[in-house]
């Protein structure tokens, strides 16, 4: 189970799982959860065309995670957000379905793209990986108690001079860069339940933060690790562990936290 | 992709082998069922601000559609049962916490996808279904059987005639669930049939331009039509209006696509959301949303 085709899946998924229960917490708490969802999907194309042209897919699909953003900015303005938000999300995948259409190998790169590629995962993602994570954790720090105010409670955050805009590009920058890392591991579909169920369980069973936060992380490792031993044994894809895993941990933390 | 294609120098706009081609009239009858409700139920997702959850069902049905490619029964069954499968769970789970709705939607949808990932990925190694993946996600609705035209009219007709009962209840518990309770409506009752029939239509785009893409059939239409329109009514003629052009406009693309590339044609699924996103922008430039009185 740790051979060494497996190793480099073991260290990203460990590596993604500190960024993705790090940056869950805070998706949590400020309620983004089609958000989460939206942004990997924005990532889509970005894959689609890095296999179509052979540069790397994490150039496109980051290139393409920020595009989203400034999109997403820009659609939310015209109108209300969630609608913004689902003609986004359409609009990119369909563009990615156009670009993988031209080229060929259509049907196993729409899989690989959706829903991951585990064994794919080479000794030259790991380093932007630890990267990332280091990044992610490190600037969370940075601005934890200003992001914590600014998401649980805006009016009182701009009365103390936090700027709701900064806060929210930070946050969707974030987003964006953890869903790109993400999407060549668990897929576009399932980068959401990695970072929402683990936090989601945590707030559950914790209310103090910086608690909470440690244990988003802490259960995100759980999660991921244990997808991939389950999905070692069963020769089955990581993505049907980590979607049904998740929402078992969702249930029990609602189950045991109900008295 | 279509069949029977013959090149012929008098039709530039190849209209007549288009309207001509037996794959592409069971396309446009299907995609013309899908467009009228999804145009009409995309309202009332606009209005309560229901986007995710319509997206989530949508996305959730592609379970179905995996595991009846598995099975080797119709997709339309398939997608039905899981997308109202997903309904009911989204309402037991969400509906007492409006607050907790949209982590419960995004826990069935995670669910509910990882089935579809382990479905597409037998239905690939096992039933050497290459295209499950594409067809399921991506729709395939040039080859569609036109045996399931049928009970899909069946549905639809029943759809929208629940709709047009319902209609009054609907807006009230879009708008404002407490005044729908307080003018003692069946609100829980009354919020399950509408996500059951939010989960019919998203299944019936889904087999049509693709589970991922069935969001913008669903609300496009529907928030330009709320922008252009006066009247609650004119706003659902609007809606399935815009919806039936763009999903037209989309097969007919597809179909003469074939010709400009090579023979590699361009999926549906992406002029119809190309339509769709260009209907939304005009609709955006030209009017403000208006709080129509309803």
């Amino acid at each position: 189970m740790f051979s060494s085709y497996l190793l480099h899946t073991w260290i990203a998924a460990t590596l993604l799982a500190i960024a993705a229960g790090s940056l869950g917490y805070f998706v949590v708490l400020r309620r983004s959860a089609f958000a989460a969802h939206a942004l990997p999907l924005a990532a889509f194309p970005g894959g689609a065309l890095a296999t179509l042209f052979g540069f790397t897919p994490l150039w496109g699909l980051g290139g393409f995670a920020i595009l989203g953003v400034i999109f997403l900015r820009v659609f939310a303005r015209l109108g209300r957000r969630d609608v913004a938000m689902g003609l986004l999300l359409s609009t990119f995948l369909a563009l990615g379905g156009l670009f993988l259409s031209l080229g060929r190998e259509y049907a196993a790169r729409v899989y690989g793209l959706l829903f991951g590629e585990v064994l794919g995962i080479s000794a030259a993602s790991i380093l932007p990986l630890a990267l990332l994570a280091i990044a992610v954790v490190l600037l969370l720090l940075w601005r934890f108690p200003a992001l914590l105010l600014q998401s649980s409670q805006a009016e009182l955050a701009s009365a103390r001079a936090i700027s709701n805009t900064g806060m929210e590009w930070f946050f969707l920058v974030l987003l964006a860069l953890v869903s790109a890392a993400a999407v060549p591991i668990v897929g576009t579909l399932l980068v959401f339940t990695l970072l929402v169920s683990p936090a989601a369980a945590a707030q559950r069973l914790s209310s103090r933060p910086y608690q909470a936060w440690l244990l988003a992380i802490a259960l995100a490792e759980l999660l991921s690790w244990s997808s991939i031993a389950l999905s070692y044994w069963s020769n089955w894809p990581l993505s049907f562990f980590v979607g049904g895993q998740g929402a078992l941990l969702f249930l029990f933390s609602r189950i045991f936290t109900r008295a | 992709m279509p069949t029977n294609i013959s090149i012929t120098m008098t039709d530039p706009l190849h209209l007549a082998s288009f309207l001509q081609n037996s794959a592409v009239q069971t396309a446009l009858w299907m995609g013309a069922l899908a467009a009228v409700l999804n145009g009409s139920m995309g309202i009332f997702t606009v209005l309560r601000q229901h986007s995710f959850a319509g997206h989530a069902l949508g996305d959730s049905s592609s379970a179905g559609g995996a595991i009846g490619i598995f099975l080797g029964i119709s997709a339309l069954w398939g997608f039905l049962a899981m997308a109202w499968i997903a309904a009911l769970a989204m309402g037991a789970l969400g509906l007492r916490q409006a607050r907790e709705r949209d982590l419960a939607t995004g826990i069935v949808l995670g669910c509910a996808l990882g089935i579809s990932a382990l479905f597409l990925y037998l239905d690939v190694t096992s039933t050497q279904a290459s295209s499950a993946t594409v067809d399921v996600m991506f729709g395939s609705i040039f080859t569609l059987a036109p045996q399931l035209l049928w009970p899909t009219v069946i549905l639809v007709v029943i759809a929208i005639t629940l709709i047009s009962i319902f209609y009054r209840p609907f807006l009230l518990i879009s708008a404002d669930p407490d005044l729908g309770r307080a003018a003692g409506l069946p609100v829980r009752r009354l919020e399950l049939l509408y996500l059951l029939l939010l989960g019919s239509a998203a299944a019936l785009s889904a087999l049509s331009i693709g589970v991922i893409l069935a969001t913008a059939l669903l609300l496009g239409p529907a928030a330009s039509a709320l922008r252009l329109a006066r009247k609650p009514w004119q706003s659902f003629l609007y809606a399935q209006g815009i919806a039936l052009i763009a999903v037209f406009g989309g097969i007919y693309l597809a179909f003469i696509s074939y010709y400009w590339s090579d023979g590699a044609s361009w999926p549906v699924s992406f002029f119809v959301v190309t339509l769709i996103l260009l209907f939304y922008l005009a609709s955006a430039a030209i009017g403000p949303m208006r709080k129509a009185k309803f």
